[in-house]
């Protein structure tokens, strides 16, 4: 559990940090999932900061933040495409009716391709979710070509003119390579008829450090443009998010947070930071 | 498994290993390296820091003994492999079957950590052995999560008691309590309640587990974690063990690249097994979890028992007894035979995964090696035959131009490639002849004789043009069963 508040009114008031301090600073930056190499350029920082401890961590922290730009790449000339990726279990699918929730509030007409053919009723979830959203779904076949389902889907949304087109595909594990090649061959079908503006890569916040690994093989295979960071509902702080930024330079476009349609939000930096070094639950 | 824990490992015995003589000091340097290991593979630091005293503590209090040694850096090494051993559990435990059927396992984990998946991976593995387990669809909360278990349960074979629709209506207390008087009344003798992913800190949801655990009074409670979690995994594991309580751990998505710190951790702190592990997209990627085997694993010495048993059980006995009595026999090894290799091969999993229990697997240039293979060789080349007829498979040598063109057709590959498969298979083929006068090939389990240089072992990837086009058969109905 960490103790920041209680470290940092020590510093505040003047008291110099014991080697035990450091170590619980220490000890609250890796339970965060901010990683050992980031923790140690952090704490690194703070000990030649003159000023407070609070101020430096939080500094050295937003100097991890990527400086790419953290809206959503829209189109007002064709149907802003959207290909929603990641490993499986981190919410993909709960994330695109949330995504997809967002824009039909913002009275933009919205499409979805249910591109997880692989996963047993993947398609049925987000159907369920287009019934509710009263959102139009295309799908394919269980076990069918996901590129073919995106293809359609495509088509459709160059056809309708819809505002935004998003791909919702099946959960893969970044070291399948047979997996990956697939993403760039959903993504090339779609870009036969319109361009795919962004690959949002979907991060569990409960994931450790092979979230680092996960985001580069992801960016490197399918050009990931942005991150959601999902679960943050939970105790996990969602470190590694940061890890990723500072080490990939990909932003955080959104963060999921719980099970409902509308705990969903565009990413806010102080409010992630804050949460990061708090010592609350 | 385990990739980045294990270099690191061996990094940091690298340094040892040419040492003569170990002192205190090289302890210490050692030690930090493998802090550092495991930190950046998730385990708590907590758990990390009592393991790195152990190893310390142990080392220098057998210091005089470790450099009386042939090999003090092995003596180092087998103290960490033996303390590794001992807090991932020691030894592995079964499933604990009640006195009086049916036995209830019960599944409860975080959102996404793969229950429904393991649950009809589970039921393989118990249906495997005899038993007759029934799916309970208790996660009636995530959309189409009931759809969801009857399709992998029908894809097991093993019935799935369903009578809520889910989607947030129903209640799972009931269904799991209803599922429970099912079984009794069809004789399962297993029962396995999937239920809703839930928060550790979501206390509503923590007690609708609590009262379904009540419900059906489950002899074992398992807990689904994903091998990928991160500092969390203590604090959630605890949660759960406070909460709904566990009396084992399964382990989860373990054919990705990094888990390992969770295992530490949850074993460490919650004090309960890791009983199973889950390493695949099918439903066959689930077995024991051995602590022994996955601590050599981190060590980076391969896991040969996993690798033996898993060629044992693909190559059912029929098979390899009539391929042998062939053998003996002189008659030819026809393309049909080895048709039957590939598919027990791919019984097996795929080359990559296979290959990567091998020992030195994680090593630099064995691991560029391993990425360069592609598992869909064994596919194009299974295509090939398959596209085939009876008389071309029995005797390759009518296979004149016009007969390899039409295969290349039937089976979407080049020209090419079926005149490769075929010089290769007759080079084999004559290799075999000259075995049969001078023994078998060495090293190799009964039924597993791969002649040299068969279509199993794919080339590298480079200089070739990737493969666009999946590799299918000309004929819809071989289409179907390639799929």
């Amino acid at each position: 559990m960490a103790l920041f508040s209680k470290l940092f009114n020590k510093l505040r008031g003047g008291a110099n940090l014991s080697s035990a301090d450091w170590k619980e600073l220490e000890a609250s930056l890796l339970e965060a999932d901010l990683g050992a190499a980031l923790t140690a350029k952090i704490l690194d920082s703070a000990r030649k900061e003159s000023g407070s401890a609070e101020e430096s961590v939080l500094k050295t922290l937003r100097d991890s933040l990527s400086i790419a730009d953290r809206s959503l790449h829209a189109n007002s000339e064709r149907p802003t495409t959207i290909l929603v990726v990641g490993v499986n279990g981190t919410g993909k699918t709960t994330s695109t009716a949330k995504l997809a929730n967002a824009m039909k509030k913002n009275r933009s007409s919205v499409l979805i391709a249910a591109a997880d053919t692989f996963r047993a009723a993947a398609t049925e979830q987000i159907q369920t979710w287009g019934s509710r959203l009263n959102i139009e779904v295309v799908a394919g076949k269980q076990n069918g070509d996901p590129a073919s389902v995106a293809f359609d889907g495509a088509t459709r949304a160059v056809a309708e003119k819809v505002d935004f087109y998003i791909v919702d595909t099946a959960g893969r594990l970044h070291t399948k390579q047979g997996l990956m090649d697939e993403l760039g061959k959903i993504r090339r079908v779609i870009e036969k008829l319109t361009p795919v503006d962004e690959v949002l890569l979907v991060v569990d916040a409960t994931t450790g450090q092979n979230g680092i690994v996960q985001a580069k093989t992801f960016i490197e295979a399918a050009a990931v443009t942005g991150l959601i960071l999902t679960k943050m509902d939970g105790s996990a702080r969602g470190g590694v998010a940061l890890a990723i930024e500072a080490s990939t330079g990909i932003p955080i476009k959104f963060t999921g947070s719980g099970e409902g349609i509308e705990d969903f939000q565009p990413f806010d930096a102080e409010t992630y930071l804050q949460g990061l070094i708090s010592d609350e639950n | 498994m385990f990739d980045s824990l294990s270099s690191k490992f061996s990094k940091a015995f690298s340094g040892l290993r040419t040492k003569g003589r170990i002192k205190s000091g090289d302890i210490d340097e050692v030690t930090e390296e493998i802090r550092l290991a495991l930190l950046d593979s998730d385990v708590a630091l907590e758990v990390v820091e009592s393991f790195i005293q152990k190893i310390k503590d142990r080392s220098l209090s057998e210091l005089e003994e470790v450099n009386k040694g042939i090999n003090p850096s092995q003596a180092v090494f087998n103290i960490i492999n033996e303390e590794l051993v001992s807090i991932l559990g020691g030894s592995a435990r079964r499933i604990r079957l009640a006195k009086k059927p049916p036995t209830v396992i019960m599944l409860a984990g975080l959102q996404g950590a793969g229950k429904t998946t393991l649950a009809a991976k589970l039921a393989l593995y118990l249906k495997k052995q005899g038993n007759t387990p029934l799916l309970v669809a208790s996660d009636l909360q995530r959309p189409n999560a009931v759809t969801q278990l009857q399709q992998v349960g029908a894809g097991v074979n093993v019935p799935v008691f369903a009578p809520e629709p889910g989607n947030g209506i129903g209640d799972p207390v009931a269904v799991a309590r209803a599922g429970v008087k099912f079984a009794v009344e069809k004789m399962h003798n297993i029962v396995i309640v999937d239920t809703a992913g839930r928060l550790g800190v979501d206390q509503e949801l923590m007690n609708e587990a609590i009262r379904i655990r009540d419900a059906v009074n489950p002899d074992e409670i398992l807990f689904v974690v994903d091998a990928m979690i991160g500092q969390d995994a203590v604090r959630t594991a605890q949660a759960f063990l406070d909460g709904v309580g566990f009396d084992g751990v399964v382990l989860t998505k373990l054919d990705g690249d990094a888990r390992g710190g969770a295992a530490l951790s949850i074993v460490a702190k919650t004090e309960r097994p890791i009983m199973f592990a889950s390493t695949g997209e099918k439903s066959e990627d689930f077995d024991l979890f051995y602590p022994d085997r996955m601590a050599s694993r981190i060590l980076g010495l391969g896991d040969i028992q996993s690798l033996a048993e898993q060629a044992k059980s693909a190559m059912d006995s029929d098979t390899s007894e009539k391929l042998e009595k062939k053998f003996a026999s002189g008659e030819d090894f026809t393309l049909d035979d080895f048709l039957s290799q590939l598919e027990a091969m791919k019984k097996m999993g795929s080359m990559t995964k296979l290959l990567g229990m091998l020992p030195g697997a994680n090593s630099g240039a064995m691991k560029k090696q391993l990425e360069s293979i592609d598992d869909n060789e064994l596919v194009k080349t299974q295509a090939i035959v398959q596209s085939m007829t009876p008389l071309e498979r029995n005797d390759p040598k009518v296979l004149n131009g016009s007969r390899r063109a039409r295969i290349a057709k039937g089976s979407g590959r080049q020209v090419s490639e079926v005149n490769n498969l075929v010089d290769r298979f007759s080079q084999a083929q004559k290799m075999m002849k000259q075995m049969r006068n001078g023994g078998g090939v060495p090293g190799l389990p009964k039924g597993m004789q791969m002649p040299p240089g068969m279509g199993g072992m794919p080339s590298q990837k480079s200089g070739q043009t990737p493969p666009k086009k999946k590799s299918r058969s000309g004929n819809p109905a071989k289409r179907a069963a390639e799929q």
